[in-house]
């Protein structure tokens, strides 16, 4: 489990970087946290031509509040993502999610923007990006661009980004009003989900006014279901709501099956854990409503 | 003897060394001109080798040399050694250092590249071109046995190398007229142990003293020693084999021999320069032996009252492409079976059988789990038939305490008859009921029943057998500074011998644990043994420890005697001090007597027969000692999810007299998250084509501190007569009963849906098929609440 021969860069900056993304097309790879990539690499199963060490890009470490939105560089590592206060307070879901990456060591070294742009379908971020309707923002050659959640995640660990395009910072819209749960199948703590959802709901009352759920570990991409969404929206989350959302959502999902888990298993579990995790969701928001009141 | 620290829980002597980095493993040995090898391995379960083209790898700069099968010496292209012969075993094949012309597994060795770096060693391996002609493999047990299978072998005609029946009383007459005979399949897949530390192996040949120095991660290092002189035409004392520090053993590190451990020295020998081979875990997943994978087919009889009249299974076991290890594994499991319960009649018989699959050896319970799983599995079964408590019906089939010792009937792994020697079977029970509140049990159960909760309870008990023979040995010496220095013959690979062996000796000689300095698993500091397994270091070697250090007594006190001018009988040794029994002034220090011991000038007393403080004792028991344990659990199953949770883990175990409580309770600890392992967790998965799935941590899914529950551990303590301590093992105590209790937990969290669990291991996945299945079947039970208190 060693390496096959590879050059290695190490930039200090966003335009360095760009650059020798450009010089090296397909052949160079970013390398962020590594918690990917180098088992990657030491198994051979990719064998870049050149390394492109992130780690002494110094800009793309922050979390910053900005129009409703929260920026978190591409390089800031999940374990202070999951520290910030602002997380804590303003994402609620992103909050609930980080600490069902990987473990503890594995968070301290991985990076936000490294899980968000390596797409693995069966990770939280992009789930938690999808559910809040987020955005990365992306700088290549050409210059800067945003890229809508939907649209950043095109299939089994395939993005939008170009060869020669960086992540330079990912956007969550905060969302501390909204009741958020994120709820997840693993076989062990902090392997990666069997199947996974994000909730996050706007409550009125009782009444659901608006619900977003995206599934991990169910397609090739983050997963939204619209018809499930609009099952809960506009009614009391009741159990027989709940109930036909589970439904719906084993019925609707398309998911595929490995050594972990058949298709089946993970059909029947994204619609219990839709169901558990709009529950969870709407009781949060309606602690915030009495917490506020 | 007097006993200051034995069964004390003393803190470790090794931890403080292991704790700050001052552990020495195979992978911290750096040699000048160390050389690093890599190995090619099949990258199919069966196929034949027709050509291997080294040159491109040969051509690579940095690559120093290499080996094919035609390359290596006439002694190292026959079949590795077959150590464990049995009559039985009609077709004992092993495997080659290098495959010469097929090859029978994935992981299988093909070429050994040797490099001044691992990573040029593993570019090396790219460069090499083998053409393979795939054959169609044989991967699963009921596909090996069919009459129109590939063979694994073609020379034997068949892929069942083994067939072994033994038999107790008549079981066909027990069971034509048994009021009941209930009988099951069960099935358990494979698993590997996974230790923390991948094998390893340096070889050094050192001209000037032409002896061959082997660093090897083996669990048998005076055996490895012995083979290795005779593969290389070396003199024993021309080969020096150490295992150092070693990252947790659990059985597969004992193989006489791994390719590997011929290669590396080989290679060493022959470039005259040293050899470093540490296993990636990529290929400890292929390459170090797996274990667990039988089907049994099985009866229980029993009368009215549930008392057992017979048991019969006939079971499929798995030794993989090749079976170096002989039958240990099978006739294990064919003798652990019976367990506590007094069974007049049975009938065991399996078949061992070639797939292309990795091999098979003895991981950790080696049998154990499988026969315990399949009797408890059938004492359930028969108390649910008869509407008898499971409890209840144990009781009335278990051992008493009077009836021992205990003759099962049977020939035990070590060709003696298997006689348990003691233990109090009953109280063990009673115990371990008490701690999991069994008494309360129906009334917890309704309560969370009431809450839609799906709790079960388990209960599961077991035999070990342990401490088998030939013998082990120990040499104990008082060095003048007045340290003791005890070497054995077993290696260590983390249960605290390093202490636990030190506690005899202070004892022994009246000194502090600290100054016992124990060595182990290295064949230049003690030459005869056979090495740590089958739970056997503690009763064997440590009962050799004791006989040395009270030899040692012995002669101090001669010494002593001589120099203080008293007889040995009016002496008294304390506090690593020999004075004249009412004259403390008269005394000598141990290192006095050391000193003395070995005297410059004059002349040796004929009584003292050698000079020092120094004695060598082998001890060889009789047979094993059967040490034997209840566990039980209370687990929480999800029924939407199939996940688990164990809300309560209790375990007493007998295992003698201990020795160290602490150092047993890890071990127990320790085991029972193996067990919990092989029941939901680790399962190794082969597809039809007999790759290997599950090569990666990702996918072979070991329990970790979140998934294991706090494990409650008590002990009673039966002496076993068989040796001078009074102990017995418990290197496996913890494994061993695990997927058994959790089958029985989950049939009574599940009762309603009337599921039976019938192998192992389980997943999430294959538990909520069962549950879906099971309601398909019946009405469903959630999400209506269910009558408080039924059944």
């Amino acid at each position: 489990m060693k390496p096959a021969p590879f050059q290695y860069a190490a930039p200090e900056s966003v335009e360095e970087t760009v650059a020798l993304l450009h010089a090296h097309g397909a052949e160079g790879k970013l390398l962020a946290g590594g918690q990917s990539l180098v088992p990657l690499l030491n198994m051979r199963l990719a064998r870049p031509s050149v390394i492109i060490d992130l780690n002494r890009v110094k800009t793309l470490d922050y979390i910053r509040e900005e129009n409703g939105e929260i920026a978190i560089g591409a390089m800031t590592r999940q374990r202070t993502a999951e520290r910030s206060p602002v997380v804590t307070r303003r994402l609620p879901l992103l909050a609930d999610a980080l600490p069902l990456v990987g473990h503890l060591q594995i968070r301290t070294r991985g990076t936000v923007g490294g899980n968000i742009a390596h797409a693995d379908p069966s990770a939280e971020l992009p789930a938690v990006l999808a559910a809040l309707e987020g955005s990365v923002v992306v700088r290549g050659p050409g210059g800067t661009r945003r890229v809508a959640a939907h649209g950043f995640f095109v299939s089994y660990l395939t993005t939008a980004l170009e060869p020669d395009e960086l992540l330079l910072e990912v956007r969550f819209p905060a969302h501390e009003q909204q009741g958020a749960a994120f709820l997840e199948v693993a076989r062990r703590h902090g392997d990666y989900a069997l199947v996974g959802v994000g909730a996050v709901v706007t409550m009125a009352g009782n009444v659901c006014q608006r619900a977003r759920l995206a599934f991990t570990g169910v397609g090739p991409v983050p997963v939204r279901i619209p018809d499930a969404e609009a099952v809960v929206t506009g009614k009391m989350v009741t159990d027989g709501v709940l109930a036909e959302l589970g439904k719906l959502v084993t019925h609707t999902i398309d998911p595929t099956g490995d050594i972990h888990a058949s298709a089946e298993y993970r059909k029947e579990v994204a619609g219990v854990l839709a169901r558990r995790a709009i529950q969870a969701a709407a009781e949060r928001a309606r602690m915030k409503q009495m917490r506020m009141r | 003897m007097a006993t200051r620290y034995f069964g004390e829980r003393i803190r470790r002597n090794e931890d403080p060394r292991l704790l700050t980095g001052g552990g020495t493993f195979v992978d911290d040995i750096t040699l000048p001109d160390l050389l690093h090898a890599a190995l090619l391995r099949s990258p199919h379960a069966h196929a034949r080798v027709r050509r291997v083209d080294t040159a491109g790898a040969e051509a690579l700069p940095g690559v120093v040399a290499v080996y094919t099968h035609g390359d290596l010496p006439p002694s190292l292209q026959e079949p590795l050694p077959r150590p464990i012969p049995h009559p039985a075993l009609v077709h004992h094949k092993t495997q080659y250092a290098l495959a010469r012309d097929k090859v029978r597994h994935v992981g299988e060795p093909v070429a050994f590249v040797v490099a001044t770096s691992r990573y040029i060693a593993e570019d090396a391996l790219d460069l090499i071109e083998v053409e393979y002609e795939p054959l169609p493999p044989v991967v699963t047990l009921e596909q090996a046995v069919r009459p129109d299978a590939p063979l694994v072998h073609e020379d034997t005609g068949t892929n069942v190398c083994a067939q072994y029946t033994q038999r107790v009383g008549n079981v066909d007459e027990a069971m034509a007229r048994a009021a009941h005979v209930f009988t099951e399949r069960f099935v358990i897949d494979r698993g590997t142990a996974a230790p923390m530390e991948c094998r390893g192996i340096v070889a050094q040949w050192d001209p000037r003293l032409r002896q061959l120095v082997v660093w090897d991660s083996t669990q048998a290092p005076i055996p490895i020693r012995n083979g290795l002189a005779r593969l290389l035409g070396l003199a024993q004392g021309g080969v020096r084999v150490i295992a150092p520090d070693i990252g947790g053993g659990f059985g597969p590190k004992i193989m006489m021999f791994y390719p590997e451990e011929v290669l590396v020295p080989y290679a060493a020998m022959q470039l005259s320069r040293p050899v470093k081979w540490i296993e990636d875990r990529r290929e400890n997943f292929a390459a170090m032996n797996h274990e667990r994978e039988q089907i049994h087919d099985a009866a229980i009889a029993v009368d009215r009252d549930g008392r057992i009249l017979a048991v019969r299974t006939a079971f499929l076991y798995d030794s993989g492409a090749y079976i170096p290890y002989g039958l240990t594994v099978p006739i294990v499991a064919s003798t652990t079976l019976p367990g506590p319960y007094k069974i007049p009649n049975y009938h065991c018989e399996f078949r061992a059988v070639f797939t292309n699959k990795t091999i098979v050896s003895p991981y950790r319970g080696a049998g154990r789990p499988h026969g315990v799983f399949v009797m408890e599995r059938l004492m359930d079964r028969a108390a649910a038939e008869l509407g008898i408590d499971r409890v209840e019906l144990r009781r009335r089939n278990l051992i008493q305490p009077h009836e021992f010792p205990y003759d099962v009937g049977l020939i035990y792994q070590d060709n003696a008859p298997l006689i348990y020697d003691s233990g109090n079977y009953p109280a063990t029970l009673e115990a371990a009921l008490q701690k999991i509140g069994y008494e309360h049990w129906p009334q917890e159960r309704a309560r969370y029943r009431a809450q839609h909760r799906y709790v079960g309870l388990g209960v599961a008990c077991y035999v070990e057998g342990s401490g088998i023979g030939p013998y082990e040995g120990c040499r104990v010496t008082v060095e003048p500074s007045g340290k003791v220095y005890a070497a054995t013959s077993v290696g260590t690979q983390g249960q605290g011998h390093f202490t636990s062996f030190a506690q005899i000796i202070a004892d022994a000689l009246t000194v502090r644990v600290e100054d016992v300095i124990v060595i182990t698993g290295d064949s230049g500091a003690f030459g005869w043994g056979t090495g740590t397994f089958a739970s056997r270091a503690a009763v064997v070697a440590g009962s050799a420890v004791h006989l040395a250090a009270q030899a040692v007594r012995e002669k101090t006190l001669l010494v002593a005697a001589t120099k203080l001018e008293a007889r040995p009988d009016d002496l008294v040794l304390e506090h690593g001090r020999v004075y004249v029994r009412g004259a403390p002034g008269k005394s000598m220090t141990l290192a006095e007597v050391a000193v003395a011991a070995n005297p410059l000038r004059g002349t040796l007393p004929q009584e003292w027969e050698q000079p020092g403080l120094e004695a060598s004792r082998y001890f060889a028991p009789p047979r094993g000692t059967f040490p034997n344990g209840v566990h039980a659990a209370i687990v929480e199953v999800d029924i939407e999810t199939g996940m688990l949770k164990i809300l309560k883990y209790v375990v007493v175990h007998d295992c003698g007299r201990v020795i160290n409580p602490m150092i047993l309770d890890g071990q127990i600890r320790g085991g029972v998250a193996q067990g919990l392992g092989g029941a939901f967790y680790e399962k190794l998965v082969y597809d039809e084509s007999g790759q290997l799935l599950t090569q990666t941590f990702m996918d072979y899914l070991l329990p970790t501190a979140m998934e294991v529950p706090e494990i409650e551990v008590d002990h009673l303590e039966t002496p076993s007569p068989l040796n001078p301590l009074g102990v017995k093992g418990a290197g496996e105590a913890g494994v061993i009963p695990v997927p058994a209790l959790m089958a029985q937990a989950l049939d009574d969290a599940l009762s309603e849906l009337g599921i039976r669990i019938t192998e192992m291991p389980l997943s999430p996945n294959r538990l909520l098929e069962m549950i879906r299945e099971a309601r398909a079947k019946r009405p469903s039970p959630h999400p209506d609440p269910l009558p408080k208190g039924e059944e």
